[in-house]
């Protein structure tokens, strides 16, 4: 895909975010949605293309009243709104549609109009991995971190930094769930939650959504914010059982989709000013460090701890505070381009000075999917 | 009310050879005739070079300790925390998730790299589970 070809020209979060019992998971899309095209100055009619994930397109566009030429029904965990902006892209490209919008919502703490998640019995992890006790998120996506830690020499105490760094971050964000300062010892003595990661080390659970409005870049200049263009991206998939991923040392999902996002984009690693990298546990932004390119993974673990991606450090990374500390309302891939967005546009509340570039990295599943987006401010 | 219990697998025509054999007390795996790749979880055909020709073997059942997390909350039905939820690497190469027994399920008794040996777990009269346990000697 040509670079710079498509920008994002509205952006918004649901109105509130956290625990929000008065809207079922249906109407958080359209509180998005809505909050979006008066962002973008737009009026429903505009819309022609739709993309969401987990409710359909069809779901979400009667709801709204949006009648597209163009949808993306791409539905692989958390990081399907990555896909969604990279195929919307090439839509716009290809000409199918004009003006994209992008919702995801998730009712994921209170659970109103929200289908539980279930897994069939004769699927392969109903059968391969089920019966072995996972339960949710938390007892499955940490099994990898043991053999990372060990293979890298990662520590207890560096994996703790995360959360903190992430802390420091969520304080300067008034939207942010969790913004008390929190220590390495706070994460080490916090409730055990699947060995070795305990509860300051799991995303938090909060309701929300948000909408992404993308179109042409000839025709972004006429929208009243700042155009925010998709420089390059990448996506793939690995497999829906973490026990299965081809190594616990990396991400293949992630090889794949952040080099090919780097290399559309033509830009280096020092070029970045901002990253977000999906973390719906402490060891995400580790495997993303290394398996993204930045540094070797035997790094990742001291680059973090020694506070180089905490505010005013060389690499700021999940400047929102992350699903840490922000919020995580079960497919947090819409709240880490949100604020890619936010710092392209530089209106963000922990605002990196003069940043021109911004890399929003995702994960699905537990390493099952991952898609990359490179943004800049620039033509 | 019944207790609850754990998650019982319910075989499909690609996977019903697994099932029969850890009921017969043998880990059965998948080589391909083509590309002598070997395999799991089971499927008719060779996902490295795609032949169909693939035959079912008799693992060793010998492995070791890949990766694991020792689950505190939430439980699965059927299960009293904490327990350990394991990836073992078997010597035939590929790598399935099972529970370790007969070792305390804590970070000091469950290390890395340690050998295992499979163990099978009847849940009923039509399934039984592949489980793990430290290799003698």
């Amino acid at each position: 895909m040509r670079r710079n070809q498509v920008a994002v020209v509205g952006a918004a979060e649901t109105t509130e975010l956290g625990v929000i019992p008065n809207m079922s998971q249906l109407q958080l899309h359209a509180d998005a949605a809505l909050n979006a095209i008066a962002d973008a100055g737009l009026k429903l009619s505009d819309i022609d293309g739709f993309a969401t994930a987990v409710e359909t397109p069809q779901q979400v566009c009667h709801y709204l009243g949006i009648k597209p030429t163009w949808v993306d029904g791409t539905s692989v965990g958390g990081c399907s709104f990555m896909l969604h902006v990279r195929h919307a892209a090439a839509a716009i490209e290809a000409g199918l549609c004009k003006t994209v919008l992008i919702t995801h919502a998730e009712s994921g703490k209170s659970m109103i109009g929200k289908a539980p998640r279930s897994i069939p019995a004769d699927s392969l992890q109903g059968q391969f991995e089920a019966p072995y006790g996972v339960y949710g998120p938390p007892s499955m996506f940490p099994i990898p971190v043991l053999r990372f830690m060990k293979t890298y020499g990662i520590t207890h105490e560096q994996l703790a930094s995360v959360a903190v760094v992430q802390r420091e971050w969520a304080a300067k964000n008034p939207r942010a769930m969790m913004k008390d300062p929190i220590t390495v010892a706070d994460v080490l003595n916090s409730r055990m939650i699947a060995y070795p990661f305990r509860l300051l080390q799991c995303c938090l659970v909060t309701d929300g959504g948000g909408a992404l409005i993308l179109t042409s870049a000839d025709r972004a200049k006429d929208f009243p914010r700042k155009p925010v263009y998709i420089m390059g991206t990448g996506e793939s998939v690995e497999t829906p059982m973490v026990s299965q991923m081809e190594t616990f040392n990396s991400s293949r999902a992630f090889k794949v989709a952040g080099p090919l996002a780097f290399k559309e984009a033509g830009i280096a690693h020092k070029d970045v000013d901002h990253l977000m990298i999906y973390d719906a546990f402490a060891h995400l932004p580790l495997f993303g460090l290394g398996d993204l390119g930045f540094m070797p993974y035997e790094e990742t673990g001291k680059f973090i701890a020694e506070g180089n991606t905490r505010p005013g450090g060389k690499l700021p990374l999940n400047t929102n505070g992350g699903g840490l500390s922000y919020m995580h309302s079960g497919m947090y891939g819409m709240y880490a381009l949100q604020e890619s967005v936010r710092q392209m546009r530089g209106i963000a509340p922990a605002q990196v000075p003069g940043a021109k570039i911004s890399v929003c990295h995702g994960v699905g599943g537990m390493f099952a999917a991952s898609g990359t987006i490179v943004f800049t401010n620039e033509r | 009310m019944a207790e609850p219990q754990r998650a019982r697998p319910k075989p499909t025509p690609e996977t019903q050879h697994f099932w029969d054999g850890t009921k017969a007390g043998e880990l059965r795996l998948q080589r391909c005739d083509a590309c002598a790749h070997v395999f799991f979880p089971p499927r008719p055909f060779c996902p490295s070079c795609a032949s169909r020709k693939v035959s079912v073997f008799k693992a060793s059942g010998k492995g070791f300790l890949y990766s694991y997390v020792i689950n505190h909350r939430p439980a699965a039905p059927g299960f009293t925390p904490p327990y350990a939820i394991a990836v073992v690497e078997l010597a035939e190469g590929p790598r399935m998730m099972s529970n370790i027994i007969d070792c305390p399920q804590t970070p000091e008794a469950l290390e890395l790299d340690m050998k295992l040996e499979v163990a099978f777990e009847p849940l009923d009269d039509k399934i039984t589970l592949p489980v793990f346990r430290p290799a003698k000697g």
